[in-house]
């Protein structure tokens, strides 16, 4: 574990926690586990989880996000998580980024949705400097019009969750799993997984992104 | 300047005050917790809900979690949640009690807390076991002036 305080972009005093290849399962558990009962600022890094996993959002319903035929019959294991957001189907090539902020401890952002998505966006915004005209797009990471990274958020009376998932390579068949969710961003213009997602791998290299985000933790120039 | 003139009539005979900045509406006769929710007093019961301003920094809500009836809830304590725009917003209660009514309402229409944060869109009854806890709450012209103080920080 490392702690770090970034000078810049205003973050916190924060413990660094990076795996490689931790279940979504466990990853999602030790979070909620973080924000409820622990009074650091935590990041999480999970590069990569073990298996292919569906993880829908604290409301999702399956019948509606999911074709169910084909995700029983090959044993996929669906998840709820405890924050808000879509679907995503996640795998080995998913890197998870994680912030669990005390609210007072980052003043500058409101605890609400987009005031904590346009601080991350900040952060990336240097982590991809010069690269792929990345941008925050409604409420997810792009490049151009193509999202490679999607988010999503709980909020608690003194602190917040802020995950990330980003797509740096996937299985294109494993998106045969999703349906096309009836709420979609704008930009999306009804486009279907394939046309609508990018693969982070195309831009740039898996190590090279880890390391980068670290060290923007640190308040080291990338 | 007609309809800005016609709007703080209105609002004086609603008895809502009008954000100079914004558009965020508070309803006098109610006390306010700073996470942003509100209590309507009613004999020995509390109603609650999410104020103006936290549904409208919140975005669309698409789910209401709702407790059980019959649970206890402590003030400042969390008792369920909203969903909106990629987050769930924790929704803490600012009395002390047990809950007596939930607003079913709300699992087919979450949007109630969008569209009518200080009445169809309750959420939830609560008997009171200590009315002195709503001493430690803000009145309408305080919590107007908190939201103020807060938004003005950011």
């Amino acid at each position: 574990m490392s702690v770090f305080k970034a000078k810049n972009i205003g973050l916190p005093l924060m413990n660094l926690l990076r795996f490689e290849g931790l279940s979504i399962l466990k990853q999602l558990h030790l979070e909620e586990q973080l924000l409820r009962t622990s009074s650091d600022n935590w990041c999480i890094i999970n590069d990569g989880t073990n298996a292919p996993a569906i993880v829908l959002g604290l409301s999702g319903k399956p019948s509606e996000l999911l074709e169910i035929g084909p995700v029983l019959q090959d044993r996929v294991p669906v998840i709820r998580r405890f924050t808000g957001g879509g679907t995503v189907i996640v795998d080995p090539g998913t890197i998870f980024v994680t912030f669990i902020c005390n609210r007072d401890d980052v003043s500058s952002v409101q605890p609400y949705p987009r005031s904590i998505m346009s601080w991350s966006g900040l952060l990336y915004d240097k982590v991809f400097e010069g690269i792929g005209n990345f941008q925050l797009r409604e409420n997810d990471y792009v490049f151009g019009d193509h999202k490679f990274g999607g988010n999503a958020q709980s909020i608690t009376r003194k602190r917040w969750i802020h995950h990330t998932s980003f797509l740096w390579d996937f299985e294109s068949r494993n998106m045969a799993y999703l349906k096309l969710p009836r709420k979609a961003p704008d930009y999306r213009l009804a486009r279907g997984h394939l046309d609508f997602v990018c693969r982070m791998k195309d831009y740039m290299g898996r190590s090279e992104f880890v390391d980068k985000t670290a060290k923007q933790l640190a308040g080291i120039s990338c | 300047m007609a309809s800005r003139l016609w709007a703080s009539r209105a609002a004086s005979y609603l008895r809502i005050s009008v954000f100079n900045r914004g558009f965020a509406s508070v309803v006098k006769d109610l006390k306010y917790a700073d996470s942003h929710e509100w209590v309507k007093v009613e004999g020995k019961s509390a109603v609650v809900g999410i104020t103006d301003h936290a549904q409208d920094h919140l975005g669309d809500v698409v789910y209401v979690e709702l407790p059980e009836v019959g649970a206890s809830v402590t003030q400042g304590g969390s008792f369920g949640a909203v969903e909106s725009v990629k987050a769930t917003s924790d929704i803490n209660s600012p009395v002390s009690g047990k809950v007596v009514e939930v607003n079913e309402e709300l699992s087919n229409s979450p949007g109630l807390v969008n569209a009518s944060p200080y009445e169809n869109g309750w959420i939830i009854k609560v008997e009171m076991e200590n009315a002195d806890e709503l001493n430690s709450l803000m009145d309408s012209d305080q919590y107007s002036k908190f939201c103020e103080e807060e938004d003005a920080k950011h």
